[in-house]
Protein backbone atom coordinates (compact mmCIF):
# COMPACT_ATOMS: atom_id res chain seq x y z
CA UNK A 1 0.00 0.00 0.00
CA UNK A 2 1.73 3.49 -1.02
CA UNK A 3 0.17 6.54 0.77
CA UNK A 4 1.05 9.78 -1.01
CA UNK A 5 -0.32 11.95 1.80
CA UNK A 6 3.20 12.87 2.74
CA UNK A 7 4.88 13.13 -0.54
CA UNK A 8 6.24 16.82 -0.83
CA UNK A 9 5.15 18.28 2.70
CA UNK A 10 9.01 18.25 4.47
CA UNK A 11 11.97 19.51 3.22
CA UNK A 12 15.87 19.19 4.23
CA UNK A 13 17.12 22.94 4.71
CA UNK A 14 20.12 22.49 6.67
CA UNK A 15 22.91 19.74 6.43
CA UNK A 16 25.85 19.44 8.35
CA UNK A 17 29.48 17.17 9.13
CA UNK A 18 31.51 16.95 11.92
CA UNK A 19 34.64 14.91 13.00
CA UNK A 20 34.39 13.49 9.56
CA UNK A 21 37.18 10.69 9.63
CA UNK A 22 39.33 11.05 12.99
CA UNK A 23 38.17 13.55 15.80
CA UNK A 24 41.27 12.67 18.06
CA UNK A 25 40.05 14.17 21.89
CA UNK A 26 36.44 14.67 20.95
CA UNK A 27 33.76 12.19 22.39
CA UNK A 28 31.03 11.23 20.41
CA UNK A 29 28.35 14.09 21.21
CA UNK A 30 31.20 16.94 20.82
CA UNK A 31 31.00 15.90 17.42
CA UNK A 32 27.39 15.34 16.72
CA UNK A 33 27.27 19.14 18.37
CA UNK A 34 29.68 20.35 15.56
CA UNK A 35 27.49 18.44 13.22
CA UNK A 36 24.37 20.21 14.37
CA UNK A 37 25.95 23.92 14.89
CA UNK A 38 27.04 23.38 10.83
CA UNK A 39 23.42 22.75 9.91
CA UNK A 40 21.70 24.94 11.98
CA UNK A 41 24.55 27.63 10.12
CA UNK A 42 23.71 26.49 7.22
CA UNK A 43 19.83 27.48 7.49
CA UNK A 44 20.09 30.33 9.14
CA UNK A 45 18.20 28.37 12.24
CA UNK A 46 18.83 28.94 15.87
CA UNK A 47 19.79 26.10 18.31
CA UNK A 48 16.72 27.01 20.35
CA UNK A 49 14.28 26.66 16.89
CA UNK A 50 14.52 22.41 17.40
CA UNK A 51 11.95 21.01 18.88
CA UNK A 52 11.98 17.31 17.18
CA UNK A 53 15.12 15.33 17.94
CA UNK A 54 15.49 12.27 16.34
CA UNK A 55 18.70 10.14 16.85
CA UNK A 56 19.79 6.79 17.01
CA UNK A 57 23.61 5.51 18.00
CA UNK A 58 25.22 2.02 18.99
CA UNK A 59 26.29 2.84 22.47
CA UNK A 60 23.57 4.70 24.19
CA UNK A 61 20.31 3.26 25.32
CA UNK A 62 18.40 6.00 25.21
CA UNK A 63 20.37 7.99 22.12
CA UNK A 64 17.94 10.84 21.42
CA UNK A 65 17.61 12.03 24.85
CA UNK A 66 21.06 11.89 25.35
CA UNK A 67 21.21 14.42 22.20
CA UNK A 68 18.90 16.52 23.72
CA UNK A 69 20.16 17.11 27.09
CA UNK A 70 24.09 17.65 25.46
CA UNK A 71 22.13 20.02 23.05
CA UNK A 72 20.60 21.91 25.99
CA UNK A 73 17.08 21.57 23.98
CA UNK A 74 13.39 21.00 25.54
CA UNK A 75 12.11 19.66 22.56
CA UNK A 76 8.56 18.10 22.15
CA UNK A 77 9.58 14.98 20.37
CA UNK A 78 12.14 12.84 20.74
CA UNK A 79 12.31 9.77 18.74
CA UNK A 80 15.40 7.42 19.02
CA UNK A 81 14.18 4.41 16.86
CA UNK A 82 17.56 2.12 16.25
CA UNK A 83 16.82 0.08 12.99
CA UNK A 84 20.81 0.40 12.57
CA UNK A 85 22.48 2.31 9.58
CA UNK A 86 19.02 2.85 8.23
CA UNK A 87 17.60 4.42 11.55
CA UNK A 88 18.03 8.18 9.79
CA UNK A 89 16.03 7.33 7.06
CA UNK A 90 13.60 6.24 9.34
CA UNK A 91 13.48 8.91 11.03
CA UNK A 92 12.95 11.39 7.97
CA UNK A 93 9.67 9.39 7.77
CA UNK A 94 8.61 9.78 11.58
CA UNK A 95 9.67 13.57 11.11
CA UNK A 96 7.37 14.17 8.23
CA UNK A 97 4.36 12.56 9.92
CA UNK A 98 5.51 14.46 13.00
CA UNK A 99 6.04 17.75 11.23
CA UNK A 100 2.90 17.43 9.20
CA UNK A 101 0.73 16.53 12.23
CA UNK A 102 2.23 20.24 13.92
CA UNK A 103 3.75 18.00 16.85
CA UNK A 104 7.24 19.48 15.96
CA UNK A 105 8.24 22.97 13.87
CA UNK A 106 12.31 22.49 13.45
CA UNK A 107 13.23 18.38 13.55
CA UNK A 108 16.94 17.90 14.30
CA UNK A 109 18.31 14.22 12.55
CA UNK A 110 21.53 13.15 13.90
CA UNK A 111 24.26 10.56 14.68
CA UNK A 112 28.10 11.03 15.90
CA UNK A 113 30.51 8.09 16.12
CA UNK A 114 34.11 8.53 17.24
CA UNK A 115 35.25 4.76 16.81
CA UNK A 116 37.96 5.01 15.24
CA UNK A 117 39.56 7.23 17.39
CA UNK A 118 37.89 6.26 20.91
CA UNK A 119 38.42 2.63 20.28
CA UNK A 120 39.20 0.88 23.29
CA UNK A 121 35.82 2.73 24.67
CA UNK A 122 33.58 1.72 22.22
CA UNK A 123 30.89 -0.70 23.46
CA UNK A 124 28.57 -1.80 21.32
CA UNK A 125 24.87 -2.30 23.11
CA UNK A 126 24.13 -4.90 20.61
CA UNK A 127 23.34 -8.29 22.79
CA UNK A 128 24.52 -12.01 22.19
CA UNK A 129 23.06 -13.63 19.70
CA UNK A 130 22.20 -17.04 21.76
CA UNK A 131 21.56 -19.17 17.82
CA UNK A 132 24.40 -17.61 16.26
CA UNK A 133 27.11 -16.37 19.03
CA UNK A 134 28.84 -19.86 19.56
CA UNK A 135 30.08 -20.13 15.73
CA UNK A 136 31.76 -17.06 16.09
CA UNK A 137 30.87 -15.29 12.91
CA UNK A 138 33.12 -12.04 13.05
CA UNK A 139 30.11 -9.27 12.57
CA UNK A 140 28.65 -7.82 10.81
CA UNK A 141 31.15 -9.18 7.73
CA UNK A 142 30.70 -12.31 7.88
CA UNK A 143 26.83 -12.18 7.57
CA UNK A 144 27.31 -10.05 4.22
CA UNK A 145 29.97 -12.51 3.37
CA UNK A 146 27.60 -15.72 3.53
CA UNK A 147 25.57 -13.57 1.37
CA UNK A 148 28.31 -13.02 -1.23
CA UNK A 149 28.96 -16.46 -1.14
CA UNK A 150 25.32 -17.32 -1.90
CA UNK A 151 24.78 -14.51 -4.61
CA UNK A 152 28.03 -15.50 -6.53
CA UNK A 153 26.79 -19.42 -6.48
CA UNK A 154 23.41 -18.81 -7.83
CA UNK A 155 24.15 -16.20 -10.01
CA UNK A 156 27.96 -16.31 -10.72
CA UNK A 157 28.59 -13.09 -9.10
CA UNK A 158 32.63 -12.60 -9.25
CA UNK A 159 35.21 -11.05 -6.99
CA UNK A 160 35.79 -8.84 -9.86
CA UNK A 161 32.37 -7.81 -9.74
CA UNK A 162 32.35 -6.90 -5.69
CA UNK A 163 36.11 -5.84 -6.48
CA UNK A 164 34.58 -3.37 -9.34
CA UNK A 165 32.16 -1.82 -6.51
CA UNK A 166 35.22 -0.32 -4.31
CA UNK A 167 36.93 1.02 -7.48
CA UNK A 168 33.68 3.07 -8.48
CA UNK A 169 33.52 4.21 -5.07
CA UNK A 170 37.41 5.41 -5.12
CA UNK A 171 37.22 6.87 -8.26
CA UNK A 172 34.35 9.53 -6.72
CA UNK A 173 36.24 9.48 -3.54
CA UNK A 174 39.29 10.80 -5.13
CA UNK A 175 37.27 13.98 -6.29
CA UNK A 176 36.31 14.73 -2.70
CA UNK A 177 38.65 16.74 -0.20
CA UNK A 178 36.39 15.05 2.59
CA UNK A 179 36.61 11.50 1.84
CA UNK A 180 39.05 9.80 4.13
CA UNK A 181 40.35 6.65 1.47
CA UNK A 182 41.59 8.67 -1.53
CA UNK A 183 44.50 7.65 -4.02
CA UNK A 184 44.49 4.70 -6.70
CA UNK A 185 42.94 1.71 -6.05
CA UNK A 186 42.45 -1.34 -8.98
CA UNK A 187 40.41 -4.14 -8.83
CA UNK A 188 44.04 -6.44 -8.36
CA UNK A 189 44.37 -3.93 -5.55
CA UNK A 190 41.25 -5.29 -4.23
CA UNK A 191 41.84 -9.33 -4.62
CA UNK A 192 45.36 -8.86 -3.28
CA UNK A 193 44.35 -7.36 -0.04
CA UNK A 194 43.88 -9.23 3.03
CA UNK A 195 40.94 -11.89 3.17
CA UNK A 196 38.17 -11.24 6.34
CA UNK A 197 35.49 -13.51 5.41
CA UNK A 198 35.45 -15.45 2.43
CA UNK A 199 34.76 -13.63 -0.46
CA UNK A 200 34.97 -10.44 1.53
CA UNK A 201 38.98 -9.23 1.64
CA UNK A 202 39.16 -5.88 3.60
CA UNK A 203 38.77 -3.73 0.14
CA UNK A 204 35.35 -5.15 0.39
CA UNK A 205 34.27 -3.83 3.71
CA UNK A 206 33.87 -0.01 4.61
CA UNK A 207 36.17 2.29 6.17
CA UNK A 208 36.13 2.21 9.92
CA UNK A 209 36.36 5.92 10.81
CA UNK A 210 35.14 8.60 13.00
CA UNK A 211 32.13 11.26 12.40
CA UNK A 212 29.02 12.90 12.60
CA UNK A 213 25.87 14.60 10.32
CA UNK A 214 23.39 16.59 11.10
CA UNK A 215 19.75 16.86 9.35
CA UNK A 216 17.95 19.89 9.88
CA UNK A 217 13.93 19.61 8.10
CA UNK A 218 10.93 21.73 8.55
CA UNK A 219 7.19 21.68 6.52
CA UNK A 220 8.01 22.47 3.11
CA UNK A 221 5.42 25.61 3.47
CA UNK A 222 8.46 26.53 5.28
CA UNK A 223 11.26 25.46 3.26
CA UNK A 224 11.77 28.46 0.67
CA UNK A 225 12.15 30.60 3.68
CA UNK A 226 15.78 29.44 3.79
CA UNK A 227 18.73 30.60 2.17
CA UNK A 228 19.75 27.40 0.15
CA UNK A 229 17.34 25.28 -2.52
CA UNK A 230 15.59 23.51 -0.14
CA UNK A 231 15.44 19.26 -0.51
CA UNK A 232 11.84 17.64 -0.63
CA UNK A 233 10.95 14.58 0.57
CA UNK A 234 8.74 13.06 -1.95
CA UNK A 235 9.08 9.09 -1.26
CA UNK A 236 9.77 7.07 2.06
CA UNK A 237 9.32 3.48 2.76
CA UNK A 238 10.65 0.95 5.05
CA UNK A 239 10.04 -2.76 5.82
CA UNK A 240 12.19 -5.36 7.79
CA UNK A 241 12.47 -8.85 7.85
CA UNK A 242 14.28 -10.75 10.32
CA UNK A 243 17.54 -9.38 12.47
CA UNK A 244 20.25 -12.03 12.20
CA UNK A 245 21.47 -13.44 9.08
CA UNK A 246 20.65 -17.17 10.10
CA UNK A 247 16.71 -15.56 9.86
CA UNK A 248 17.15 -14.14 6.44
CA UNK A 249 14.46 -15.44 4.45
CA UNK A 250 16.36 -15.59 1.33
CA UNK A 251 20.25 -14.39 1.30
CA UNK A 252 20.06 -12.64 -2.34
CA UNK A 253 16.76 -10.81 -1.50
CA UNK A 254 16.46 -8.26 1.03
CA UNK A 255 13.02 -6.03 1.80
CA UNK A 256 14.47 -3.50 -0.26
CA UNK A 257 12.86 -5.09 -2.96
CA UNK A 258 9.35 -3.65 -0.89
CA UNK A 259 10.43 -0.06 0.23
CA UNK A 260 12.18 0.62 -2.83
CA UNK A 261 8.89 0.28 -5.30
CA UNK A 262 6.91 1.43 -2.47
CA UNK A 263 9.02 4.54 -2.48
CA UNK A 264 9.33 5.60 -5.58
CA UNK A 265 5.73 4.53 -5.99
CA UNK A 266 4.57 7.30 -3.58
CA UNK A 267 7.38 9.66 -4.91
CA UNK A 268 5.54 9.36 -8.43
CA UNK A 269 9.23 8.56 -9.82
CA UNK A 270 10.39 5.59 -12.16
CA UNK A 271 14.05 4.86 -12.71
CA UNK A 272 14.81 6.66 -15.69
CA UNK A 273 13.95 9.69 -13.72
CA UNK A 274 16.66 9.41 -11.11
CA UNK A 275 19.93 11.37 -11.21
CA UNK A 276 21.78 10.09 -8.31
CA UNK A 277 21.59 6.91 -6.29
CA UNK A 278 22.73 6.56 -2.82
CA UNK A 279 23.07 2.97 -1.50
CA UNK A 280 24.40 1.88 1.77
CA UNK A 281 27.54 0.20 0.32
CA UNK A 282 28.66 -1.34 3.65
CA UNK A 283 30.82 -4.35 1.43
CA UNK A 284 31.17 -4.23 -1.50
CA UNK A 285 28.18 -6.75 -2.32
CA UNK A 286 25.56 -4.23 -0.80
CA UNK A 287 25.26 -1.98 -3.30
CA UNK A 288 25.01 -4.99 -6.00
CA UNK A 289 22.22 -6.69 -4.41
CA UNK A 290 20.35 -3.58 -3.72
CA UNK A 291 20.51 -2.56 -7.64
CA UNK A 292 18.56 -5.44 -8.42
CA UNK A 293 16.11 -5.49 -5.36
CA UNK A 294 15.83 -1.82 -6.16
CA UNK A 295 14.95 -2.60 -9.81
CA UNK A 296 18.04 -0.94 -11.27
CA UNK A 297 18.49 -4.46 -12.87
CA UNK A 298 17.03 -7.91 -12.84
CA UNK A 299 17.96 -10.36 -9.99
CA UNK A 300 20.89 -11.63 -10.15
CA UNK A 301 22.29 -9.44 -12.97
CA UNK A 302 24.23 -7.14 -10.23
CA UNK A 303 27.69 -8.17 -10.73
CA UNK A 304 27.15 -7.94 -14.45
CA UNK A 305 25.46 -4.71 -14.20
CA UNK A 306 28.44 -2.99 -12.76
CA UNK A 307 31.24 -5.19 -14.39
CA UNK A 308 31.13 -2.38 -17.50
CA UNK A 309 32.42 0.05 -15.10
CA UNK A 310 29.68 2.27 -15.33
CA UNK A 311 29.29 2.81 -11.49
CA UNK A 312 32.90 4.78 -11.79
CA UNK A 313 33.08 9.20 -11.80
CA UNK A 314 32.27 9.42 -15.45
CA UNK A 315 30.59 5.95 -16.20
CA UNK A 316 27.28 7.16 -16.50
CA UNK A 317 25.15 6.24 -13.75
CA UNK A 318 25.74 8.28 -10.76
CA UNK A 319 26.34 5.81 -7.51
CA UNK A 320 27.62 7.23 -4.11
CA UNK A 321 28.80 10.10 -5.28
CA UNK A 322 30.71 11.08 -2.18
CA UNK A 323 32.74 7.89 -2.33
CA UNK A 324 30.52 6.10 -0.30
CA UNK A 325 31.09 4.11 3.37
CA UNK A 326 33.90 2.36 1.27
CA UNK A 327 36.16 5.43 0.86
CA UNK A 328 34.64 8.19 2.13
CA UNK A 329 33.11 8.19 5.61
CA UNK A 330 31.69 5.05 7.53
CA UNK A 331 31.50 5.55 11.46
CA UNK A 332 29.27 2.41 12.02
CA UNK A 333 25.92 3.71 11.31
CA UNK A 334 26.48 5.44 7.45
CA UNK A 335 22.48 6.38 6.71
CA UNK A 336 22.22 9.64 7.83
CA UNK A 337 25.42 10.71 5.09
CA UNK A 338 23.46 9.22 2.20
CA UNK A 339 21.11 12.10 2.93
CA UNK A 340 23.70 14.57 2.61
CA UNK A 341 25.59 14.22 0.34
CA UNK A 342 21.98 13.87 -2.01
CA UNK A 343 20.99 17.50 -0.49
CA UNK A 344 24.69 18.64 -1.66
CA UNK A 345 24.17 17.68 -5.21
CA UNK A 346 21.11 18.89 -5.38
CA UNK A 347 21.51 21.87 -4.72
CA UNK A 348 25.05 21.85 -6.36
CA UNK A 349 27.62 22.32 -3.60
CA UNK A 350 29.55 19.01 -4.51
CA UNK A 351 32.56 20.74 -6.39
CA UNK A 352 34.08 18.37 -8.88
CA UNK A 353 32.03 15.30 -8.13
CA UNK A 354 28.88 17.70 -8.77
CA UNK A 355 26.96 16.00 -10.94
CA UNK A 356 24.55 18.02 -13.61
CA UNK A 357 22.21 19.81 -12.28
CA UNK A 358 20.17 17.08 -10.99
CA UNK A 359 16.57 17.15 -9.32
CA UNK A 360 16.21 13.63 -8.10
CA UNK A 361 17.86 11.07 -5.80
CA UNK A 362 17.25 7.78 -4.41
CA UNK A 363 18.58 7.04 -1.35
CA UNK A 364 18.91 3.27 0.37
CA UNK A 365 19.33 2.88 3.89
CA UNK A 366 20.65 -0.78 5.48
CA UNK A 367 20.42 -2.13 9.03
CA UNK A 368 21.71 -4.83 10.98
CA UNK A 369 22.68 -7.72 8.88
CA UNK A 370 20.65 -6.97 5.79
CA UNK A 371 17.51 -6.28 7.96
CA UNK A 372 16.03 -3.15 8.06
CA UNK A 373 15.78 -1.41 5.09
CA UNK A 374 14.43 2.21 3.98
CA UNK A 375 14.31 4.07 1.07
CA UNK A 376 13.96 7.92 0.78
CA UNK A 377 13.32 10.21 -2.84
CA UNK A 378 14.34 13.81 -2.27
CA UNK A 379 13.71 16.35 -4.85
CA UNK A 380 14.23 19.43 -5.54
CA UNK A 381 11.80 22.62 -5.88
CA UNK A 382 10.72 21.73 -9.96
CA UNK A 383 9.77 17.88 -9.05
CA UNK A 384 7.53 19.08 -6.10
CA UNK B 1 9.43 -38.93 21.24
CA UNK B 2 7.81 -35.38 21.28
CA UNK B 3 8.07 -32.66 23.76
CA UNK B 4 5.29 -30.14 24.19
CA UNK B 5 5.63 -26.75 24.85
CA UNK B 6 2.95 -26.03 27.06
CA UNK B 7 1.43 -22.43 28.26
CA UNK B 8 2.42 -22.73 31.46
CA UNK B 9 5.63 -24.49 31.60
CA UNK B 10 9.41 -23.53 30.12
CA UNK B 11 9.51 -21.93 26.56
CA UNK B 12 10.49 -23.68 23.15
CA UNK B 13 14.41 -22.77 23.72
CA UNK B 14 14.91 -23.99 27.14
CA UNK B 15 12.84 -26.90 26.10
CA UNK B 16 15.33 -27.58 23.22
CA UNK B 17 18.46 -26.68 24.99
CA UNK B 18 17.48 -29.37 27.53
CA UNK B 19 16.33 -31.72 25.17
CA UNK B 20 19.82 -30.89 23.28
CA UNK B 21 21.96 -31.20 26.70
CA UNK B 22 20.84 -35.17 27.13
CA UNK B 23 21.75 -35.73 23.67
CA UNK B 24 19.11 -34.59 21.38
CA UNK B 25 18.51 -32.67 18.26
CA UNK B 26 15.24 -31.71 18.14
CA UNK B 27 13.61 -29.55 15.85
CA UNK B 28 10.49 -27.04 16.81
CA UNK B 29 6.86 -28.35 14.60
CA UNK B 30 3.80 -26.59 14.49
CA UNK B 31 0.94 -28.95 15.13
CA UNK B 32 -1.36 -26.46 13.32
CA UNK B 33 0.29 -26.11 9.71
CA UNK B 34 2.61 -28.80 10.23
CA UNK B 35 5.76 -27.12 9.08
CA UNK B 36 8.67 -26.75 11.22
CA UNK B 37 10.87 -23.65 12.30
CA UNK B 38 13.94 -22.87 13.65
CA UNK B 39 15.18 -20.83 16.18
CA UNK B 40 12.27 -22.33 19.05
CA UNK B 41 9.79 -19.72 19.27
CA UNK B 42 6.25 -20.58 21.38
CA UNK B 43 4.48 -19.46 18.61
CA UNK B 44 4.91 -20.60 14.70
CA UNK B 45 6.27 -17.74 12.65
CA UNK B 46 4.51 -19.70 9.90
CA UNK B 47 0.67 -19.46 10.93
CA UNK B 48 0.86 -17.81 14.21
CA UNK B 49 -0.39 -21.22 16.09
CA UNK B 50 1.27 -21.82 19.67
CA UNK B 51 0.69 -25.46 18.96
CA UNK B 52 4.18 -26.65 19.21
CA UNK B 53 5.67 -29.71 19.55
CA UNK B 54 10.00 -30.77 19.46
CA UNK B 55 10.57 -33.67 17.71
CA UNK B 56 13.69 -35.60 16.62
CA UNK B 57 15.33 -34.02 13.92
CA UNK B 58 17.01 -35.75 11.23
CA UNK B 59 20.13 -34.31 11.42
CA UNK B 60 20.73 -34.17 7.89
CA UNK B 61 21.24 -31.15 5.89
CA UNK B 62 22.43 -29.14 3.22
CA UNK B 63 25.35 -26.32 3.16
CA UNK B 64 22.96 -23.64 2.16
CA UNK B 65 26.10 -20.63 2.10
CA UNK B 66 29.46 -20.69 3.48
CA UNK B 67 32.73 -18.27 4.69
CA UNK B 68 35.55 -19.06 6.07
CA UNK B 69 36.48 -16.38 8.84
CA UNK B 70 40.26 -15.61 8.77
CA UNK B 71 42.30 -15.48 12.41
CA UNK B 72 45.76 -15.39 13.13
CA UNK B 73 47.54 -19.23 13.36
CA UNK B 74 48.47 -18.06 17.30
CA UNK B 75 44.81 -17.03 17.90
CA UNK B 76 43.94 -20.89 16.58
CA UNK B 77 43.55 -20.14 12.67
CA UNK B 78 41.14 -19.95 10.05
CA UNK B 79 37.33 -21.50 10.92
CA UNK B 80 34.40 -22.31 8.99
CA UNK B 81 30.80 -20.52 9.50
CA UNK B 82 28.02 -22.23 7.54
CA UNK B 83 24.47 -21.47 6.94
CA UNK B 84 22.86 -25.10 7.10
CA UNK B 85 19.24 -26.09 5.40
CA UNK B 86 17.74 -28.75 8.02
CA UNK B 87 16.36 -31.65 5.43
CA UNK B 88 12.86 -30.74 7.39
CA UNK B 89 12.92 -27.52 6.05
CA UNK B 90 14.42 -24.72 8.39
CA UNK B 91 17.81 -22.94 8.49
CA UNK B 92 20.66 -22.71 11.24
CA UNK B 93 23.93 -20.93 11.79
CA UNK B 94 26.38 -23.65 12.38
CA UNK B 95 30.04 -25.07 11.42
CA UNK B 96 31.24 -27.41 9.28
CA UNK B 97 33.77 -29.94 10.79
CA UNK B 98 36.12 -32.46 9.98
CA UNK B 99 37.40 -30.77 6.60
CA UNK B 100 39.38 -28.00 5.97
CA UNK B 101 37.18 -24.72 6.39
CA UNK B 102 38.18 -23.37 2.79
CA UNK B 103 36.88 -27.13 1.68
CA UNK B 104 33.26 -26.85 2.89
CA UNK B 105 30.93 -25.67 -0.27
CA UNK B 106 27.20 -24.65 -1.18
CA UNK B 107 25.11 -27.63 -1.41
CA UNK B 108 27.36 -29.96 0.58
CA UNK B 109 25.36 -32.80 2.19
CA UNK B 110 26.30 -32.43 5.91
CA UNK B 111 25.23 -34.57 9.16
CA UNK B 112 24.65 -33.34 12.92
CA UNK B 113 26.74 -33.72 15.35
CA UNK B 114 26.54 -32.38 19.22
CA UNK B 115 29.97 -31.83 20.44
CA UNK B 116 30.85 -29.97 24.08
CA UNK B 117 32.61 -26.49 23.76
CA UNK B 118 32.70 -23.84 26.44
CA UNK B 119 31.16 -25.95 28.34
CA UNK B 120 27.92 -26.34 26.64
CA UNK B 121 26.27 -28.61 24.10
CA UNK B 122 26.90 -27.37 20.45
CA UNK B 123 25.49 -28.89 17.26
CA UNK B 124 28.03 -28.84 15.09
CA UNK B 125 28.01 -30.61 11.26
CA UNK B 126 30.26 -32.92 9.42
CA UNK B 127 30.10 -34.35 5.34
CA UNK B 128 28.21 -37.25 4.82
CA UNK B 129 30.73 -39.32 3.17
CA UNK B 130 29.99 -40.18 -0.36
CA UNK B 131 28.11 -42.97 -1.31
CA UNK B 132 26.30 -42.52 2.43
ZN1 LIG C 1 2.18 -23.17 11.95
Amino acid sequence: MVNPRLRGTAAIVGVGHGGIGAAPGRTAFDIVGDATHAALADCGLKLSDIDGVFAATMVNSMPAVNVVEYLGLRPRVTEGTNTGGSSFLAHLQWAALALDAGLCEVALITYGSNQKTGAGKFVSTSEIVPFEAPYKPRYPVSAYALAAARHMHEFGTTREHLAEVAVAARTWANLNPEACARGPLSIGDVLASRMVSDPLTVRDCCLVTDGAGAVIMTRADRARDFPKPPAYLLGVAAENWHRWVSSMPDLTTTAASRSGPRAMAMAGVGHADLDLVMLYDAFTITPIMFLEDLGFCPKGEGGRFVADGRLRHGGGFALNTNGGGLSCVHPGMYGLFLLIEAVRQLRGECGARQLDRPKLALCHGNGGHWSSQVTAILGTGETL
Amino acid sequence: MEIRVTAAGPGTERLWRDALGEGRLTLPFCEACGRAHFFPRVLCPHCGANAIVLRPASGRGTVHSTTTVRRRAEEGGDYNVALIDFAEGPRMMARVDGVAPAAVAIGMAVEAAIVTEDEAPLVVFRPVAEGA
